[in-house]
């Protein structure tokens, strides 16, 4: 009951707060408010991606880099959905106000994209991750590109044109609560036992095992509720730029989320937040030096690297108290 | 009664023989030591044991059940438990969260109630939490419960890791070497505890460990091997005066 009442509230929190940014943003009094706006939404995007990509290699241990086919497979499994089923679904609900339907089928939209994610991350999964480090590196780094070569073939979404005429579902709402709930939902598996079992195989495999903690099971359950939240975000993705390639889900935005949470620290939830939201902003805060602006980018992170090397909150998670920093 | 049951087993390394033909029993709630020189393959047989590896040839029995095929966590699952040589806590977590863990695999809640944070998911946390402060408290640690495993000092490391077995509730508990690197007051202190867990928690103790005078102390039956293979079986008494034994620890004249 308490629950619930805070749930509502939340909601409604974010609402409110969607509603000023609509307001003050793209038709208020500043000047580049759409273009904010923008960058807004990207960062909630990659907020997602980065708490969730977190989930497995930073709290789990297991160093995957096919975050971006999740990604694509969420995006385009959705998409799919709304354009060939939405016409159809928003025509026999046309009573009801439209922007109700809208939501509706977005909520549609955001279950498919986390199961097909999800079914995805059990896929490649149960067979990676029996193999460690380098190995497991590898072979998702493969997967995630094998996933966009079989999205590029097909010629229902658009194969090598790319998918257009995508409705445009997504509000700052939406990104918003997605982002609140991966924050939470992540959180709260984090201070649980399903969190504590997370922890144990990365810290040490053979003691986990022998504590009763079955290790494929236990990797193969965070890689999948990663690959999920990795989905929705996609979902929210697809309905928010209209239009999807293949070369936006290349291993290169594999890396781009990697290096979210290797900024922020690698298995701290704040940090994944704020390494999102920076590597997010700073390209845009560089675009006036042009050319200058990849040197500069790359040059912060090697800075980082050497002088921080757990990241810039990695070790101070506000919600463990005592955590040593720990390289992955 | 027999709790675990050793029949012929063997235990190939390519050209190595580890493990040959190793028959031994051991009761409930007995203390029983397994000792040989260096190499005479004592972990190999705890790691068949675990069901870290199969036996080449042969069959362990656990309370009457084959643990031929179970994995590692479902060879804990049925109530054995084991220390590690070289101390393999997990080291970022605090002392009451490596209990914790232990405890996970006697979990009711789902994902659901914790997402949910259901009033289930709350009370069994709480449960968790009670059980394994209590645990610490028996081993004198409660005050240690919030610091990072790794900052303990390696007494502590060694109590803990003893303590997160007996949270899987075991009814066996396999201490691999638990005095190395102890003093001798320490290591009278680990005789007591050894004592003391075979008495409170009512589970028989299969150990392994060089110190000779721990060894010799606490257990009732000590099984000697050398080379993979039994040499002698018995009380401290007989096996320290077993020519054989003898031989192997320090040479044959």
């Amino acid at each position: 009951m308490k629950n619930t009442l805070h749930t509502l509230l939340a909601l409604a929190a974010l609402w409110l707060l969607s509603v000023g940014v609509n307001a003050l943003l793209i038709h208020g009094p500043i000047l580049q408010g759409p273009y904010i706006f923008q960058i807004l939404m990207l960062a909630g995007i990659n907020i997602v991606l980065a708490v969730s990509l977190n989930l497995t290699n930073g709290i789990t241990g297991q160093f995957s880099i096919g975050h971006a086919g999740f990604f694509a497979v969420g995006a385009y499994a959705s998409a799919a959905l709304t354009v060939y089923f939405g016409p159809i679904f928003l025509k026999s609900l046309e009573m009801f106000p439209r922007s109700l339907n809208e939501a509706l089928l977005l909520l549609l939209a955001l279950l498919t994209a986390a199961l097909a994610a999800a079914v995805a991350g059990l896929i490649v999964g149960i067979p990676s991750l029996r193999l460690k480090g380098d190995y497991l590196a590898i072979v998702t780094l493969g997967f995630g590109e094998i996933i966009r070569v079989l999205i590029l073939n097909i010629d229902a979404v658009g194969g090598a044109r790319g998918f257009s005429g995508i409705p445009p579902l997504t509000t700052f709402f939406w990104v918003a609560a997605l982002v609140a709930l991966v924050i939470v939902a992540v959180h709260r598996l984090v201070r649980s036992s399903y969190g504590r079992a997370f922890l144990a195989v990365r810290e040490n495999e053979i003691a986990a095992q022998a504590m009763g903690i079955d290790l494929t099971r236990t990797k193969v359950l965070a890689f999948v509720i990663g690959a999920a939240f990795a989905g929705m975000a996609g979902c929210l993705f697809g309905h928010f730029s209209m239009y999807l390639h293949t070369n936006s889900f290349t291993f290169i935005k594999s890396f781009e989320i990697i290096i979210m949470i290797a900024l922020g620290g690698l298995g701290s939830l704040l940090g994944s937040v704020l390494g999102a939201v920076v590597l997010t902003a700073l390209p845009e805060l560089f675009r006036g030096f042009e050319s200058w602006r990849m040197v500069i980018y790359s040059l912060a992170l090697i800075l980082i690297m050497i002088y921080r090397p757990q990241g810039l909150l990695g070790g101070k998670s506000p919600f463990r108290s005592k955590r040593k920093p720990r390289s992955p | 009664m027999t709790l675990l049951k050793l029949d012929k087993v063997s235990r190939h390394f390519g050209g190595l023989t580890a493990v040959k033909n190793l028959s031994l029993q051991v009761n409930e709630n007995q203390l029983f030591g397994l000792i040989g020189p260096n190499g005479a393959g004592k972990t190999t047989v705890f790691n068949l044991i675990t069901g870290m590896y199969p036996p080449s040839e042969g069959e362990i029995w656990f309370r009457d059940q084959s643990l031929r095929g179970l994995p590692p966590h479902r060879v804990a699952a049925a109530g054995i438990a084991r220390t590690f040589q070289n101390i393999r806590l997990f080291g970022a977590l605090t002392v009451v969260e490596n209990i914790l863990v232990a405890m996970h695999m006697r979990r009711r809640q789902n994902l659901l109630s914790v997402w949910a944070m259901s009033s289930g998911f709350r009370s069994e946390e709480k449960a968790f939490r009670e059980e394994a402060m209590h645990l610490l408290s028996l081993f004198g640690m409660e005050n240690l419960a919030h610091e990072t495993a790794a900052n303990l000092p390696y007494g502590s490391q060694r109590r803990l890791e003893i303590a997160r077995a007996l949270a899987t509730h075991p009814k066996l508990l396999l201490l691999d070497e638990p005095a190395a690197g102890m003093n001798p007051q320490e290591a009278v202190e680990l005789m007591a505890l050894i004592r003391r867990l075979r008495d409170e928690f009512h589970c028989a103790v299969l150990l392994v460990e060089h110190n000779m005078k721990v060894v010799m102390g606490v257990c009732e039956t000590i099984h000697v091997i050398d080379h993979g293979e039994t040499i002698a079986e018995g009380d401290a008494h007989h096996v320290r005066n077993h020519a054989k034994v003898v031989a192997a620890y320090l040479g044959e004249g």
